[in-house]
């Protein structure tokens, strides 16, 4: 993947990140405790908590759901596989389904309100949602005031920057 | 647009991010071989059709993905409440008389 960063106006800036393994969790919650061990890292309880441990991210996506990102997945995989006959859950390399956004600069919360009915300024920095770009499921990472990644799915991509690309136009033109 | 609570989520949110899933607590008939053609015909199709209160399904598709469960006036198309997916049907008329 080509690195895109405009210049085109400071307020905004989009810009694809490199590739990193990315994976989805799913473990009931009685079983929730035995996988966070085994993989190093807290799994929160609250829908939209993260934790970060060794480079790795954590997002509670749902009740029983995370999606966890990491440098590289194997060692990951391996911890989970070897406690599966006590804690059974799903544990699957998803890095390839989706390519992250990093989006940052002052009117990058006008640029979410265009595609995002939800109301992304609550979303406290730290935490994270799935949500929806006009019609695509993406995830948000509220990293900063203005600093975001958003996990699009990868045949989406195409749409949502032509999207992103109308609505950075008007917001240069002041609409 | 609608605005509706996700009980998982815990939080008030657009209608876009939810899909409809049909009535709620129709259960399926234990030995679906021993009903009669009329009563699977009721299970699969025969629905409420309620004007007032409608206990539906709703799905946090674009969200937490978990189904719940709905009550929505369809006069006034207000949202009652929502309530987790397996819970029991609720009383209403505790709700009704203090409004």
């Amino acid at each position: 993947m080509t690195t895109q960063k405009h210049d085109f106006s400071a307020a905004l800036q989009i810009e694809e990140l490199a590739p990193s393994a990315r994976l989805s969790l799913r473990v009931r919650p009685q079983h929730r405790a035995q996988l966070a061990r085994a993989l190093g890292l807290d799994l929160p309880v609250r829908i939209g908590d993260r934790t970060a441990a060794d480079g790795r991210e954590a997002l509670c996506l749902g009740p029983d759901e995370w999606l966890i990102l990491a440098p590289e997945a194997s060692a990951l995989t391996a911890a989970a596989a070897a406690i599966y006959a006590t804690a059974p859950h799903s544990l699957t390399e998803i890095s390839d389904r989706e390519i992250t956004l990093r989006l940052s600069g002052a009117s990058v919360l006008d640029l979410l309100a265009t595609g995002c009915p939800r109301d992304i300024a609550a979303l406290a920095e730290g935490r994270g949602c799935r949500t929806v770009f006009d019609s695509a499921t993406v995830t948000i990472w509220r990293d900063g005031p203005t600093a975001f990644r958003m996990d699009v799915w990868r045949s989406f991509l195409p749409h949502v920057r032509n999207l992103m690309a109308l609505a950075e136009a008007e917001l240069a033109a002041g609409l | 647009m609608l605005l509706i609570h996700c009980p998982y989520c815990e939080e008030t949110l657009p209608e876009l991010e939810f899909a409809y899933a049909g009535e709620a607590h129709i259960a399926r008939p234990a030995d679906p071989s021993a009903l009669s053609d009329e009563e699977w015909r009721d299970f699969l199709f025969i629905r409420t059709n309620a004007r007032g209160p409608h206990f539906e399904r709703w799905r946090h598709i674009h969200g937490c993905a978990q189904f719940f469960n709905a009550v929505r006036d369809t006069v006034s198309d207000r949202f009652l409440m929502t309530y987790k997916a397996g819970a029991p049907r609720p009383d209403l008329s505790p709700k009704e008389d203090a409004e």
